[in-house]
């Protein structure tokens, strides 16, 4: 297939950048979106040019380096899908795509369109963990039995890759819906829930110092999470996050 | 203090849900005035006009508006700010309706409405006083003998409906009601409510129109 | 030289307890003077950060991903193995060690997978106790199921991301050292060199991937962990920056590699669909507990398929070869991976392949779904159901167990796997070779450590399924903090390591010219056009089948791309910004030296051992001949220059707890 691409490049965080247009043909429907980039690129040097820089690795959906605001959307037109699982099949021949970083203040873009998401990194240092040592004597693994559905619902949560698609898709720039998964995937099991008043506190003041926009429950985020981690979580992080306030000892 | 997001949300939805019940009893009272004897109205308004309680809430409903405007501007800044470069393609209807992309705009024709309103009844009838042997009911009816400030009135409310079928469920979210066993209930109560109040006020506002004509 | 694996003595369970009484320890006071590097921040690299860290030492973590969360091991679907015997099926410490090292054909250090099952325990509560979300029963204890090459269930799991959930948990324990100042990190950075002072290790030069800066980072040891090297291949199911760039500057360095030659070649892939193809994608192997693979008995039948003339529902049972079953009848679809893979091999060779490339087999549910159906509708209590309904309730079933793998599926491939069955082909998965390590993980040179996938140790010449997650893990958290303290220990007097000195000095240099002449050449192909054509090398004569003048030709032909590439290669843009060219340059020209050590690797050991399988030598039914006689040791190769030329030591492999035997699962 014949395609026209219209990318977003921007020499370093501090350049200014702009979209550039590049033609591309005879491109498998079975490829993958980045397999096509790939192609892209290969040209770009042939031509003396410089290849678009962009994030991937695992190329199986499942790491979250790969970002991409595709044709409007985060991860592209096809629903519960990474850029890297999205396929070629997904296009028509002849189409116009537009191909953006994930934008949000919080998240500068460092070259063409890979961006700095490492704010996602310091609103989990700020609490989302458990705080148990490596000592080889915790309680027996089965000591606590955790009711299925419970175990069922952190694991929901905990399927977050850490896109940011959320936040790219907002229209407010909110990290609500990659937050509230954090906070729920511990506090929905007995080893999270000692620390659970804390964790949420410590975690919400993070989102709003690292400048991520307020949620208004628009509801994209969940629309557009490549794993379909649900606004029930926002909902539930709100609660707890209003009743650790109320009732924190600190 | 500076407030926490979830707090700043919160806020907005706690005076969101007092304002929503404001509104059913603003309507209440507007629906009196459909009934066949005018003093029904009238002690109504009489009754809300000298009731110290009732009074005080004045301050209380004012003080309600005054957050959630304030608020709702503050989170739309605060929102702006957040992304400084915008997309050069979107397609947010593929993943949002628009009524929850558009609550800056609706609620802003709703504060003009406000306004007009505040102006053509709060300030009249306290200030300016209304002319001898008039009453309160003479008020309404004389206004919406208008053609233009019915059409204005109505389409305020639908606008109304509009800000309030997101903003219903949007509260209950926001204070962390959602649960699958309960959203569909919440979200068909937020659409019957949005639309019983579009229509209960547009309705009230277009008898009193049509009325002029058949009394004469 | 004598490689001196430092083994304990004593009996094999005893062994890591009185090793842990005997080795020197660090004090709490002196750990907050001794700095620690850790390269690579997947399970293992991610685990012994944490630990580190908690036990004290100041620990410096590098990833080149954005993210520590990103490491590759967050891909592995299927679980992780631990004696717990939860199920009450005869499950224990020494069958795992059994079954691991009769996995690994009999070509793994025996104490050091003991070892490893022994701390597998640990993992499960520690994992737990982390918050990692495992499957549960109704009950809410813990859940598990069976991988290939064994009779029990041990293995744990979360759904189909195990991986995900486990890395996660490191991350988490991370994260919270991260705050606490104990871990620093260096996210986008790429070690390139390592630094040693007096013949120790003591740091390395890394290149910041965002700026192009060359940074000195100075330690009192220094721990690879950097995972396999798969990507030697090029096509293969690792992340698209695996690489094997860290390991083979210490093998550089004068620490030996060992075993390159051992590679696992997974059975369930998506097969490849074209030319543009950039990787492999691994359907987790648990889906051979419930799939039946098969090929079309008939090769016009095959021929049909092929040219979609025919559908594969449309075959009748007896005109499909469900081929595992019929030569392995004790495991059946359960064999160990490489037996796996290699009969897909011969089918397809022999031209009962499915797709239309002739290289994929079936994988089939419809059998599994039927009997599940069958099941639940007794359970909900259908009377006669009809086909239909069996079907429906089947599939439900199915779908809980391996929905999001067939959901995967269907991305990729556009097919309903529930309608049709699935194809799969063999890929280059996991390595078991790497960098040789002794009982306490340390690598040839004083004070580097290499952990996790990218050391040699405990697979032997082929991994059991769920088994990576748990040596990175127990190499991580269980393993390395207490080995490392007996080499620290020396260093409590030390201080700091200065980064002016002469040693960081010139390997920052080297770096730099290295640099210079990859950004001078200047030449008219992209570093993919040498790494594919490098794989397409190593694919077919390095592949699934080897055979001495097929591996000779490698090593020529790698030669040659070799000098090809360092003659002919473009990297656009600038040495001192974001330049992914560049990294994958530096990535490309090690694996194009690996590829040849490990093509010598293969010619060397002329036996057939787990998932390295020489055409000479097989049973006469084609299975894969060992010869214990002449090969029971592991190969560890020390660099000299070019790298057919490394010199080979010997490590005598003894088996005193376990009875060396041909393996068979039939």
């Amino acid at each position: 297939m014949d395609l026209t691409l219209k990318i977003w490049r921007q020499k370093n965080s501090q350049a200014k950048g702009k979209i550039e247009t590049y033609p591309i043909s005879d491109i498998s429907e079975d490829s993958s979106f980045l397999e096509m980039i790939d192609v892209l690129n290969s040209n770009i040097i042939h031509e003396g040019g410089e290849p678009v820089a962009f994030d991937h690795d695992c190329r199986e959906g499942i790491c979250g380096m790969c970002s991409m605001y595709i044709n409007g959307q985060a991860h592209g037109p096809m629903r519960g899908t990474t850029t890297c699982q999205l396929h070629m099949r997904s296009f028509k021949d002849g189409e116009t795509i537009y191909i953006e970083p994930f934008r949000s203040g919080s998240m500068p873009v460092i070259k063409d369109l890979v961006v700095d998401r490492s704010a996602f990194d310091r609103i989990q240092q700020a609490g989302g963990f458990v705080s148990v040592n490596t000592s080889g004597n915790t309680q027996d693994a089965n000591a606590v039995p955790i009711p299925k559905a419970n175990a069922d619902k952190a694991f929901d949560a905990a399927a977050c890759i850490g896109c940011a698609a959320c936040v790219a898709t907002c229209k407010n720039s909110s990290a609500m819906l990659f937050v509230a998964a954090k906070v729920s995937q511990y506090s929905y099991l007995p080893q999270g829930e000692v620390e659970a008043k804390d964790r949420v506190v410590n975690m919400v003041n993070q989102m709003d110092k690292e400048g991520f926009g307020n949620c208004t429950n628009t509801g994209a985020c969940e629309v557009e999470c490549p794993k379909g981690i649900s606004l029930e979580y926002i909902a539930r992080m709100n609660r707890e996050y209003i009743s650790a306030t109320v009732s924190s000892e600190k | 203090m500076k407030l926490s997001s979830i707090v700043r949300k919160l806020i907005m939805a706690l005076s969101g849900l007092f304002l929503i019940i404001f509104l059913i009893t603003h309507l209440v009272i507007n629906s009196f005035t459909l009934a066949s004897s005018k003093e029904l109205f009238n002690d109504a308004a009489h009754f809300m006009a000298t009731n110290p309680v009732i009074y005080l809430m004045q301050y209380v409903l004012a003080l309600g508006f005054i957050i959630h405007i304030g608020m709702g501007i503050k989170l739309t800044l605060q929102n702006r700010k957040a992304r400084p470069e915008k997309y050069a393609f979107n397609q947010s209807s593929k993943n949002a309706d628009l009524s929850s992309r558009s609550m800056i705009i609706s609620g802003g024709l709703v504060i003009v409405f406000l306004i007009l309103h505040l102006r053509d009844y709060f300030y009249e009838i306290k200030f300016v006083g209304l002319p001898e042997g008039t009453t309160d009911y003479d008020l309404v009816v004389n206004l919406f003998s208008s053609p233009i400030y019915t059409g204005v009135y109505v389409i305020s409310f639908i606008v109304l409906g509009f800000h309030l079928n997101h903003g219903f469920k949007s509260a209950f979210q926001s204070v962390g009601a959602n649960h699958k066993k309960y959203n569909s209930a919440i979200k068909v109560a937020g659409t019957a409510y949005s639309i019983l109040i579009s229509l209960g006020f547009s309705t009230i506002a277009l008898v009193h129109f049509i009325n002029q004509y058949s009394f004469n | 030289m004598i490689l001196d694996s430092k083994t304990p003595e004593g009996p094999i369970k005893d062994k890591w307890t009185k090793h842990k009484n005997d080795i020197n320890v660090v004090g709490p006071a002196n750990k907050r003077n001794i700095d620690i590097i850790v390269v690579g921040t997947g399970l293992a690299g991610g685990s012994a950060s944490a630990s580190l860290a908690e036990m004290g030492y100041n620990v410096k973590a590098f990833c080149y991903q954005d993210s520590p969360r990103r490491a590759h091991s967050i891909a592995a679907q299927g679980g992780i193995n631990a004696a717990k015997n939860y199920q009450n099926d005869g499950d224990s410490i020494y069958r795992l060690f059994y079954d691991t090292v009769k996995g690994g054909d009999y070509r793994a250090r025996e104490a050091n997978v003991y070892r490893l099952a022994e701390v597998s325990v640990n993992i499960i509560d520690q994992c737990v106790a982390q918050g990692v979300p495992f499957a549960r029963d109704y009950g809410g204890l813990l859940d598990n199921r069976s991988f290939g090459g064994v009779l029990v269930s041990r293995t744990f799991y979360a759904r189909g991301q195990t991986g995900q959930q486990l890395l996660l948990g490191a991350y988490s324990a991370m994260n919270r050292q991260i705050a606490k100042g104990k871990i620093q990190m260096f996210n986008r950075h790429e070690m390139v060199e390592l630094v040693k002072v007096d013949g120790k290790a003591r740091g390395i030069i890394a290149r910041n991937l965002i700026t192009g800066e060359l940074e000195r980072h100075s330690a009192h040891a220094v721990v690879i962990a950097s995972g396999g090297y798969g990507n030697v291949f090029f096509l293969s199911t690792n992340a698209m920056g695996s690489n094997t760039t860290a390991a083979w500057k210490i093998h550089r360095n004068g620490a030996f590699f060992a075993n390159p030659c051992y590679t696992q070649i997974h059975p369930t892939c998506i097969p490849r669909s074209g030319e543009h193809q950039s990787k492999l994608t691994l359907m987790s192997e648990s889906l051979r507990n419930d799939g039946r693979i098969w090929v079309p008995k008939h090769l016009e039948d095959a021929e049909k398929i092929r040219a979609k003339t025919l559908k594969p529902t449309d075959l009748k049972e007896e005109d499909r070869d469900y081929y595992l079953e019929r030569r392995y009848p004790a495991f059946g679809n359960l064999v160990p991976r490489d037996v796996a893979s290699r009969a897909a091999k011969e089918r397809c060779d022999a031209g009962h392949g499915v797709n239309s490339t002739g290289e994929a087999v079936y994988l089939d549910f419809s059998a599994a779904i039927q009997r599940y159906g069958k099941e639940k509708a007794l359970v909900s209590g259908i009377n006669q159901p009809s086909l239909e309904k069996i079907i429906e309730l089947g599939e439900e079933v199915v779908e809980q167990k391996y929905g999001n793998l067939f959901q995967m599926y269907e991305k990729i491939v556009a097919e309903n796997p529930y309608k049709t069955p699935m194809m799969i082909y063999p890929a280059v998965h996991y390595t078991m070779g790497g960098v040789w390590v002794d009982y306490n993980l340390m690598t040839t040179i004083p004070g580097c450590y290499c952990i996790g996938e990218a050391n040699f140790s405990d697979h032997g010449a082929n991994r059991l399924g769920a088994s990576a997650l748990m040596q990175g893990l127990a190499d991580g958290y269980f393993v390395l903090p207490y080995t490392i303290g007996d080499f620290l220990s020396n260093d409590i007097r030390t201080g700091p390591i200065s980064t002016d000195l002469k040693e960081f000095e010139i390997a920052e240099k080297n770096v730099s010219d290295t640099i210079d002449k990859l950004m001078n050449i200047k030449g008219d192909k992209p570093v993919d056009y040498f790494h594919k054509r490098l794989g397409k090398v190593m694919w077919e004569f390095a592949g699934m089948a080897r055979s001495k003048e097929g591996l000779e030709h490698a090593i020529s032909e790698i030669k040659t791309i070799r000098k090809e590439f360092w003659e002919n290669v473009r990297i656009p843009g600038d040495k001192n910004e974001m330049n992914t060219e560049l990294e994958k340059a530096g990535r490309v020209a090690d694996f194009l030296e690996l590829g040849e050590l490990f093509a010598k690797d293969g010619l060397e050991r002329t036996e057939s051992a787990g998932g390295h399988f020489r055409e000479e030598s097989q049973t006469p039914e084609g299975e894969a001949l060992r010869n214990d006689k002449d090969f029971a040791f592991t190969s560890a190769w020390e660099f000299v220059g070019e790298p057919s030329e490394a010199i080979l030591h010997k490590e005598h492999l003894e088996f005193n707890d376990i009875e060396l035997k041909q393996r068979s699962y039939k």
